[in-house]
């Protein structure tokens, strides 16, 4: 029987290397598929029980920080120590850390410091592992200055929409308000079935919007949702900056060159009513039926822009567009929406002439996020240097030690530093003496657009973007109204998002 | 000769109680990183677990040294690591309130297992005598696998109905019927292994038995798939068909015996997959454990076990800082998952090394014991044990359907832990009687016993490598294969 003992003794041995290969395969192989396995809670439990670091505005102040609880997830995420008004205002940039796994803005985006678990750490990493100390999360300072913030927060008042301010000269994202906003200490409860209530609540809790047929309208973002980097609009006339910017660099036209000006345009490829497109209100720009670049962009004359737009045609008009970055997302380290531009996404395929051409005043199919309207400014501001967006300052571990720092970024290059000053003197007429005089800052030159964009059935959408002081720009802004337009007036967008972009720039310039 | 009077030259069991102190100090070391893990501080009752352990390994220790001084000294020592670890992991669960994690509990079930084992190694002084209860053994085997299926006594825990209850008493009775099965099996086995192993037909390569000499193989085939569809736990039925093909193999030497079995079996499994709707759920968990549709219910524990294993990754999460409170029976069934949660892919295979080494060291006596019985009963033994932790730890790991078998000393629960050291009990009285010198011709020690004896105690010392090459040398030589079964055969008759 010994030799049967010994065939034996190879089949429980080979029984034993099946385990062992399974047990392996299932702890080395298969782990990490099955750690982000969507249904697996462990990773968030461990992260929410771990002492994750603070999220720090700019300054000191914390706007987000584990508090030590007596429960079974060790710690409490708390934001703005709880209080529901200041943690609105932050509630885009910080996002949320929910039980029940859906993590955003910050917390999501910046979780690899935040959980101590970012490669960058290995030196903490390794002195905890051999002093058996916990992990700690590193502390994440961000570039918003809270003085801004307050002030767009309170600049938009109860109006639906966004504010975006930057640093023109490095990227840095000063502010970032999306109204209407949500207490992310509400989602942040240890109790999975009120969280899931709360959450559902607010995704459903759309704000109703104006329209311009009388019918009960929603506007298709909930609360939760960062309109700044994450909702698209109508440009409107803000983006005849970009039309300017394309002429002048592609077709060698100065604000000084006479262009046609027409009280009706008619779109390329079309005939009839149906293919023509007025003045608002169906004023003349010019009796003559033309006018000098400067005049137009200060009195934002649509037609003039429409034939602008069709004179640098599609190709020009998409290389601008494309030369900006505005089709790809940026991480922020939060993912951006894209724009969308005839022919350039999947949401625009029609890049027909008489589209190319309703570009030209922001119209027909294009679409951008607040954070795109404000680079817009901030390129312009900067000589024609766009700078990369970034929210992260530094990071600091549990030591206080710097991990790491942001470095300012050029993004693109869309044009050139003369057409760059081509375009602050004309956006500094708009304030001073065309559709932007509601930005006025006394003792300080700024410059800016209007913008007003049809988005029917709901009422028109409205913008202001500026930058300040012209001749050194501190600041660069973008504000939008969610239709809050009440008549197709263009200076509505002039009358109520320039003074909203004027105190933001205020608070920016007087830090 | 020395040899003649074998208990004055004994070992003195020094690397045992060497062994055993290193057990235990991983043991409590588990117990103190639980405590100052989930509460800074020693954990309740650390003290009282550390000396009742303690306690309980040096009472088995000193019983070995008086009653089988010749037994395995790694065997006692492993499995006091095994049963001190789990209870480690136990305690850490019923610090954080888990519903049916207790650890007191856990250590009296130990301590009873420990003394009955004792109680084992006092009162059957020699294996040999268990022979006589070949048939008894059978009896008591079927009585105690039919139980659960005794109106009144047995109820469904579950989905297997593989518990009996007696007023606030509840034991699985298939743990002590997997004993009371080896007995018989080596029993029936060493008396009908010539019969069974050469009478009978050649059938396509294949030696066949005669159908008369399939009677008992009949019966038992019988029991497990009874077990299988009345009880609906295709683990314990796995288990005892296992043991009965194995052992069958152990004494003929026939293949054709595990083919008929293995096809038998299946034959069985496949009839009840497609007759019960039960069965083809355990199957659908299995294939597709990680379907959304499966894992809010049926597949749940199985998943949560996988996510537990996984988050524990190659070096674990550490002693307290798991989530065992997401694994349904986290400290019993799925105790391996909450091991490999904290401790890690590198703690589950040295676990699953301990395992291998008790079962291996069980069959290297199966090798070394002189008579018959005593071989099929250690092989059996053996064998049941790795069967059951392939069975329990295949579920877990998705190689097998999921059944409800418990890993053997880590499990928390009475009828295991007792079954289980009655087991150990058994192999090291069985390696007693294969350690001590004889006075009879050995193989291996024929020129000179004196030096096997000498040997036998100081390669203890040294670990199990030695021991293999002494088998293997006394096996491998070719000159006296099979000689010493053949006298004790003879002896025996």
């Amino acid at each position: 029987m010994n030799a049967t003992l010994r065939r034996l003794s190879t089949v429980v041995l080979v029984m034993f290397l099946a385990l062992m290969v399974s047990t392996s395969w299932i702890q080395f192989v298969a782990a990490g598929e099955l750690n982000d396995h969507p249904r697996n809670v462990r990773g968030i439990y461990s992260a929410l029980a771990r002492d994750r670091g603070p999220i720090v505005v700019s300054g000191g102040e914390a706007v987000a920080t584990s508090v030590p609880v007596d429960d079974n997830f060790k710690y409490q995420r708390t934001y703005s120590e709880g209080d529901a008004g200041a943690a609105s205002v932050y509630a885009p940039v910080t996002g949320y850390f929910a039980i029940n796994g859906t993590v955003t803005g910050m917390e999501r985006y910046a979780n690899s410091y935040l959980a101590g678990e970012d490669d960058s750490l290995w030196l903490d990493r390794l002195q905890n592992l051999i002093t058996g100390e916990e992990a700690q999360g590193s502390s994440v300072e961000l570039t918003i200055d809270p003085k801004v913030q307050k002030a767009a927060w309170d600049a938009l008042g109860d109006n639906i929409g966004a504010a975006v301010a930057l640093d023109p000269k490095t990227g840095a994202i000063l502010a970032m308000v999306s109204k209407p906003s949500y207490d992310p200490n509400a989602l942040a409860v240890h109790d999975a079935a009120e969280v899931t209530a709360t959450s559902t609540a607010l995704i459903n809790d759309k704000p109703q919007v104006n329209s311009i047929d009388g019918e009960e309208r929603f506007s298709p973002y909930g609360p939760t949702i960062n309109r700044a980097i994450n909702a698209t609009y109508p440009p409107g006339s803000t983006f005849k900056l970009l039309t300017t910017a394309a002429a002048i660099e592609y077709n060698g036209i100065t604000p000084d060159t006479s262009i046609p000006a027409e009280d009706v345009y008619q779109l390329p490829g079309t005939t009839g009513e149906g293919g023509m497109v007025q003045n608002y209100g169906g004023t003349s720009c010019d009796p003559s039926g033309s006018m000098l670049l400067k005049d137009a962009l200060r009195i934002s004359c649509n037609t003039a822009f429409l034939a602008l737009a069709n004179e640098v045609g599609k190709d020009g008009m998409q290389q601008m567009f494309q030369d900006f970055g505005f089709t790809e997302s940026i991480d922020i380290p939060m993912s951006t929406s894209v724009g969308a531009y005839p022919g350039l996404s999947d949401t625009a395929t029609d890049d027909s002439a008489a589209r190319i051409a309703l570009s030209g005043m922001g119209q027909g199919d294009l679409r951008m996020t607040p954070l795109q309207v404000a680079m817009l400014s901030a390129a312009i501001a900067n000589d024609g240097d766009l700078m990369e967006p970034y929210l992260i300052q530094s990071v600091r571990d549990s030591d206080l030690e710097l991990v790491s720092q942001t470095k300012p970024n050029r993004y693109k290059s869309p044009f050139s530093s003369s057409t760059a000053d081509a375009l602050t003197e004309m956006m500094v007429t708009v304030v001073n003496d065309g559709s932007g005089t509601g930005a006025q800052i006394s003792g300080v030159e700024v410059a800016g657009k209007t913008g007003t964009a049809e988005d029917d059935p709901r009422s028109p959408t409205l913008w202001f973007t500026s930058f300040a002081p012209a001749d050194d720009p501190e600041v660069a802004v973008a504000v939008v109204l969610e239709n809050e337009g009440q008549s197709t007036d263009e200076s509505t967008g002039g009358a109520l998002a320039s003074p909203i972009a004027a105190q933001i720039m205020q608070a920016a310039i007087s830090k | 000769m020395s040899a003649l009077r074998p208990e004055e030259n004994a070992p003195s069991r020094v690397a045992e109680a060497v062994l055993i102190v290193v057990a235990l100090a991983l043991g409590m070391g588990g117990m103190w990183m639980v405590g100052y893990s989930l509460e800074d501080s020693l954990p309740e009752g650390f003290w009282t677990y550390s000396i009742v352990l303690a306690a309980l390994a040096f009472t088995a220790h000193i019983v070995l040294r008086l009653r089988a001084p010749y037994a395995d000294q790694v065997i006692l020592p492993s499995v006091v690591l095994l049963n001190s670890v789990s209870m480690a992991t136990i305690l850490r669960q019923d610090l954080v309130d888990i519903d049916g994690a207790n650890a007191s509990r856990h250590l009296m079930w130990t301590a009873l297992g420990i003394v009955v084992a004792c109680v084992v190694l006092f009162v059957i002084k020699d294996h040999r005598s268990l022979r006589r209860l070949t048939y008894t053994a059978m009896i008591v085997g079927i009585v105690l696998v039919i139980l659960p299926l005794v109106p009144g006594l047995g109820r469904e825990i579950n989905g297997a109905q593989i518990w009996i209850f007696i007023g606030p008493f509840s034991a699985q009775p298939a743990e002590f019927a997997k004993i009371a099965f080896a007995v018989f099996f080596a029993g029936y086995l060493v008396a009908n292994r010539d019969t069974l192993a050469l009478a009978g037909k050649k059938f396509m390569g294949l030696q066949l038995p005669r159908l008369r000499d399939l009677g008992p193989i009949l019966i038992v085939w019988a029991v497990s798939l009874a077990v299988l569809i009345g009880e609906k736990d295709l683990g314990t039925s796995l288990l005892f068909f296992g043991l009965f093909v194995g052992m069958l193999y152990l004494a003929t030497d026939r293949v054709g015996w595990i083919v008929i079995g293995l096809v038998m079996f299946a034959g069985g499994a496949v009839a009840a997959w497609s007759i019960f709707t039960h069965v083809q759920l355990r199957v659908n968990i299995w294939l597709d454990a990680l379907n959304p549709d499966l894992m809010d219910g049926p597949s749940y524990q199985l998943v949560q076990g996988l996510f537990a294993m996984s988050y524990g990754g190659m070096f674990g999460a550490g002693w307290g800082e798991g989530y065992p409170q997401y694994v349904p029976f986290a400290f019993s069934d799925f105790i391996y998952a909450s091991l490999g949660e904290e401790l890690g892919l590198t703690g589950l295979l040295a676990i699953l090394l301990i395992y291998l080494v008790i079962v291996q060291r069980g069959l290297r006596h199966a090798v070394g014991v002189r008579d018959g019985f005593g071989k099929l009963l250690a092989g059996g033994l053996a064998f049941v044990m790795a069967l059951q932790l392939f069975v329990v730890v295949g579920g877990i790991t998705r190689v097998i359907p999921l059944t409800g078998l418990t890993l053997p000393f880590m499990a928390q629960g009475g009828s295991s832990l007792l079954a289980n050291w009655i087991v150990i009990a058994l192999m090291l009285r069985i390696s007693d009687a294969a350690r001590r010198p004889s006075a009879l011709p050995t193989r291996g020690a024929l020129a000179d016993p004196a030096p096997a004896a000498v040997g036998g105690g100081a390669i203890e010392v040294g670990g199990g490598s030695p021991v293999q090459a002494e088998t293997e040398a006394g096996a491998g030589g070719g000159t006296m294969p099979e000689d010493s079964t053949q006298i004790i055969r003879g002896v025996d008759r």
